[in-house]
């Protein structure tokens, strides 16, 4: 396909001092960090860190208290910045209108700002639900579908935008270890496609270090550190080291521990 | 519920500055404005015929014993047409449409929905609010128009069956039409468009700044309705004075 900005490439993304406080609760305690154009960004941190608070203030669904966001040296907030670059967000929950089919769902951003005739645009849908390996459910709606499936669904929703930025909330968080595969995969390929920027939200460490070009690790609204896998993973800060190490095969121990006692 | 006018004009303003696009909508308004239909006129046709008929069974009994026979289908016509129905509708359409705009709104704005919306650069006033007001302030003054003719309807079949009453169809109808002119109707139908655009306004911003799970669905559901009929009353007023011959 064509769309007129499939020859544009990624978009960079500066944060600047970034605040935001919900209820006297402070989010974010002053986030800065600049995403090259067409780099895979990976930012992880535990539960309830603001990972997703920063994302919607990444595409201007939150105004920050303090500070700002840069597409490309312009700033979020200013009106034309969502109109010059398509954008794109995979949400944690997927957030599929529920009163559109599947198809309509993934084909929106097509049919809405008319950019193709309706043929060519349920061609582009039945191709980019078969990346995601949900060939033929057009005509479903999305709640019938599982967790998973409304993800890939969100995802492929997400490609079909052919988008210069584009922001997954932990876009593997309910899907199987292949269809894990499968999307972090497309993470990959679409990047070399289309050099589009990639900001990925995960606690998934294979994941994360299988696409990252670059990661920070965020906890308490603050980054603790920042850099390439490798050097993220010799960060020597214990707050980093437990999130990376943390696995429960401790606790199995424990059981057969138990067991044997 | 007051700190919302500003606001709901604002949105008002914003929908009315997006009709250009209704032509690009056109689906989803004929959509919204079937549903409307399909969802209301069996209520419509139930509660305009039993208004007609308690209005006639009230006046009727009292008219005749005062020798006033000749002015019932005028008093009935004339209260229905510049009155009845179209409060009455708007307060059905309120509860009926209101509501369930308010929870289908709210219901997306709680589950992302609208901020998926805005992410792929799709206004939610031009996809959402934009439908639903041009497709309510077209069906209520035609569903007014309906209710108007059945309302005078049941009147007309109270005066002729009510043994206190007693006076025939074409009686009524010729006392009617001396009474009521086109611009009564008129004024009924404009002031039902005026109540569409209250109710859409109200719901549909109730269901934009829903906040909090399903229990904050049902309270914007509440308000659309509650607001919804509290302001078209003080507006019926305000209009009837306006429009006072
Ligand atoms: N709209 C909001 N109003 C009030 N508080 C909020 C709001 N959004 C987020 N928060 C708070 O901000 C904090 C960070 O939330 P956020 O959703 O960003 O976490 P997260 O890092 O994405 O966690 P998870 O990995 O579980 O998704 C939480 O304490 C949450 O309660
Ligand atoms: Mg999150």
């Amino acid at each position: 396909m064509n769309p007129p900005t499939s020859n544009q490439q990624g978009v960079s993304v500066q944060v600047r001092g970034l605040h935001k406080s919900f209820d006297g609760q402070e989010v974010l305690k002053g986030l800065d960090f600049d995403v090259q154009a067409g780099e895979i960004f990976v930012i992880m941190g535990p539960s309830g860190s603001g990972k997703t608070v920063l994302l919607k203030h990444l595409i201007g669904l939150e105004q920050p208290d303090a500070g700002d966001v840069l597409i490309q040296g312009q700033s979020i907030q200013s009106p034309e910045v969502m109109g010059r670059f398509r954008m794109a967000m995979v949400f944690q929950s997927g957030a599929l209108l529920s009163s559109l089919t599947v198809g309509e769902n993934v084909g929106l951003y097509l049919s809405e700002h008319r950019l193709m005739p309706a043929s060519e645009i349920a061609r582009i849908v039945a191709e980019k639900l078969e990346v995601v390996g949900l060939k033929g459910t057009e005509d479903k709606m999305p709640n019938e579908l599982s967790g998973g499936m409304k993800k890939r669904v969100a995802i492929a929703r997400a490609l079909v935008i052919e988008p210069q930025l584009i922001l997954y909330d932990e876009p593997t968080s309910e899907l199987d270890p292949l269809s894990a595969v499968v999307v972090a995969e497309e993470i990959l390929h679409l990047q070399e496609r289309i050099r589009v920027t990639s900001l990925v939200v995960s606690h998934d460490r294979d994941l994360a270090f299988g696409v990252a070009d670059r990661m920070a690790v965020i906890n308490e609204g603050r980054i603790l550190t920042i850099g390439t896998p490798e050097e993220v993973r010799r960060n020597p800060d214990p707050l980093v080291q437990q999130f990376l190490r943390a696995d429960f095969k401790h606790s199995n121990e424990r059981k057969e521990h138990e067991k044997h006692a | 519920m007051f700190q919302n006018v500003g606001e709901m004009l604002v949105l008002f303003f914003r929908t009315l500055a997006a009709l250009p696009l209704a032509w690009r909508q056109r689906q989803k308004v004929a959509d919204q404005f079937f549903e409307i239909g399909n969802a209301s006129l069996l209520m419509v046709c139930i509660l305009s015929f039993f208004i007609g008929s308690v209005i006639a069974l009230q006046t009727g009994p009292l008219l005749v014993e005062h020798g006033l026979a000749s002015y019932v289908g005028g008093v009935v016509g004339y209260s229905i047409c510049r009155e009845l129905a179209p409060v009455m509708m708007a307060i059905l359409i309120a509860g009926r449409i209101g509501s369930s705009m308010a929870a289908e709104i709210g219901s997306m704005r709680v589950y992302q929905e609208i901020d998926a919306l805005r992410t792929m650069n799709i206004n939610p006033i031009h996809y959402l609010v934009l439908p639903r007001l041009i497709a309510l302030s077209a069906a209520l003054p035609l569903l007014v128009i309906f209710a108007i003719l059945v309302g005078w309807l049941g009147g007309a079949f109270v005066c002729v069956a009510n043994t206190r009453i007693e006076i025939s169809f074409a009686a009524f109808l010729s006392a009617l039409r001396d009474v009521v002119e086109i611009s009564d109707v008129a004024n009924g139908v404009f002031k039902s468009f005026v109540f569409a655009v209250i109710i859409g306004v109200v719901s549909c911003h109730q269901g934009l700044i829903t906040r909090g799970g399903p229990r904050g669905i049902g309270r914007s559901v509440t308000k659309a309705v509650v607001n919804s009929i509290v302001l078209i009353v003080i507006f019926d007023y305000l209009l009837t004075r306006a429009l006072q011959k």
